[in-house]
């Protein structure tokens, strides 16, 4: 659903050039979560906002559900975001103005769909993620969970296949920041492809992969994990 | 984990058989901590010695031998319940040695050790947070046993990451120290906990 091929990302020049990402390769499938961490300044970001179409490589390509953005114009590009590819934020952002079902069916109708049709949409969004009772109420009004629930259902409406987390669970407690990953796991779990930017590694944890950036290269990633059995062998002390 | 313990807290609401604390014990942690039954009964009969827990009068050693909490074993629970664990001794800490060796020795990478161990952690954590993923959502018990073994693991990630950021990059030149060591002849402000 992704691939980065040979992505490199340099900003300034000079003496200011900093090497952002440098030859990036990176494939997520449909049904698989990927956590990419690393320190500050390792390329996170970057690279979430280059696979979502928003800042393009200095070189390498982009592809996404098999359209490579090499060569897409920004029209194209913005119809495939709107279409393929959800964003989720740290700071949520919401619009304050709207409810929670407008929110979530915003990028829906911004890309044509009627409003009756995104409206419906966004209620089968907000039903999955237990807000329906929500959908009348106000950003404002909501707790920082049912915000970033509320984020998800705009990010997954409309059947997208690619959602793009970035620091997702930044601004809630362990609690509701499990339950953002147990809902992340189980929307690519249902086919869409999901890479999450965290420097969590408990939330890292909830992905079926884990790559490790470093000045900006990927230098390591986790193999599958075993089963758990394992886990459970070791016996207490008398 | 004390099983001495763990066994006067099921003994504490009420008198109960061996199999059964047994039994009480696997399902109150999650199952985690699979118990043999010889570990019981062994554990029994030294509470038993110790004044802490009553046998049944008469019954044979075995699954329908019946215990009940003595007074002095209720009052020992509650102690051991108010009393911290032992964690002011920095502790032998393997990982921690490893990263202190590695800086010292010419031709290795220490952000390179970091990283096997960083990756190995959190691919733990992928498996014990695939538990938690699987378990039945009212099973607190367990998961409350994987919070506090994601939240221990944690803690090493992040004292690698901080050792990570705080051991500099540095191309080694011949005859230098290795990267990350510490200038020739300075002693560390303090040693904590030094033990022989």
């Amino acid at each position: 659903m992704l691939e980065l091929r040979h992505v490199s990302k340099v900003y300034g020049e000079g003496l200011t050039e900093v090497h952002a990402l440098l030859e990036v390769n990176l494939a997520v499938a449909r049904g698989e979560l990927v956590a990419i961490m690393g320190p500050s300044g390792s390329g996170k970001s970057s690279l979430l906002t280059i696979a979502g179409s928003l800042e393009d490589p200095t070189s390498g390509d982009v592809v996404v559900g098999g359209a490579s953005l090499q060569g897409m114009s920004r029209r194209e590009k913005s119809r495939l975001r709107r279409r393929s590819i959800g964003f989720v934020f740290q700071d949520f952002n919401l619009l304050s103005g709207l409810t929670a079902a407008e929110n979530v069916a915003m990028p829906l109708e911004l890309d044509g769909t009627s409003a009756r049709a995104a409206r419906a949409a966004a209620m089968t969004a907000l039903e999955y993620l237990g807000l329906a009772d929500r959908a009348e109420h106000h950003p404002d009004d909501l707790s920082g969970g049912e915000r970033q629930r509320v984020a998800i259902a705009r990010a997954i409406v409309g059947e997208r296949g690619l959602l793009l987390a970035d620091e997702p669970t930044g601004a809630l407690d362990s609690i509701n920041s499990e339950a953002v990953m147990r809902l992340l796991r189980d929307i690519t779990r249902r086919g869409a492809a999901g890479v999450v930017v965290t420097h969590d590694a408990q939330l890292a944890s909830w992905a079926d992969r884990v790559v490790f950036l470093r000045d900006g290269r990927v230098v390591d990633q986790t193999v599958p994990p075993a089963g758990p059995e394992s886990l459970l062998a070791s016996g207490p002390q008398s | 984990m004390s099983v001495r313990h763990a066994l006067l807290a099921l003994l504490s609401d009420g008198p109960k058989y061996g199999l059964q604390l047994r039994h009480e014990f696997e399902a109150r942690t999650g199952e985690v901590w699979p118990l043999n039954v010889g570990q019981v009964y062994t554990t029994l009969q030294r509470l038993e010695r110790d004044g802490l827990v009553v046998g049944s009068e008469g019954a044979e050693e075995g699954p329908q031998k019946g215990y009940r909490i003595t007074v002095d074993g209720a009052r020992e629970l509650t102690s051991w319940l108010q009393t911290p664990p032992d964690v002011e001794q920095p502790p032998r800490d393997e990982l921690l040695i490893k990263v202190l060796v590695a800086v010292q020795v010419p031709g290795v990478d220490v952000h390179d050790v970091i990283q096997v161990h960083r990756r190995h952690l959190i691919e733990l954590m992928q498996r014990y947070t695939a538990v938690k993923a699987d378990a039945a959502e009212d099973d607190v018990a367990l998961a409350l046993v994987v919070d506090a073994e994601l939240f221990r693991i944690e803690a090493a990630v992040r004292w690698l990451d901080a050792a990570d950021a705080r051991l500099p990059r540095v191309t080694p030149t011949p005859g230098a120290p290795a990267r990350g060591a510490p200038a020739a002849g300075k002693a560390p402000a303090r040693r904590l906990g030094a033990r022989s």
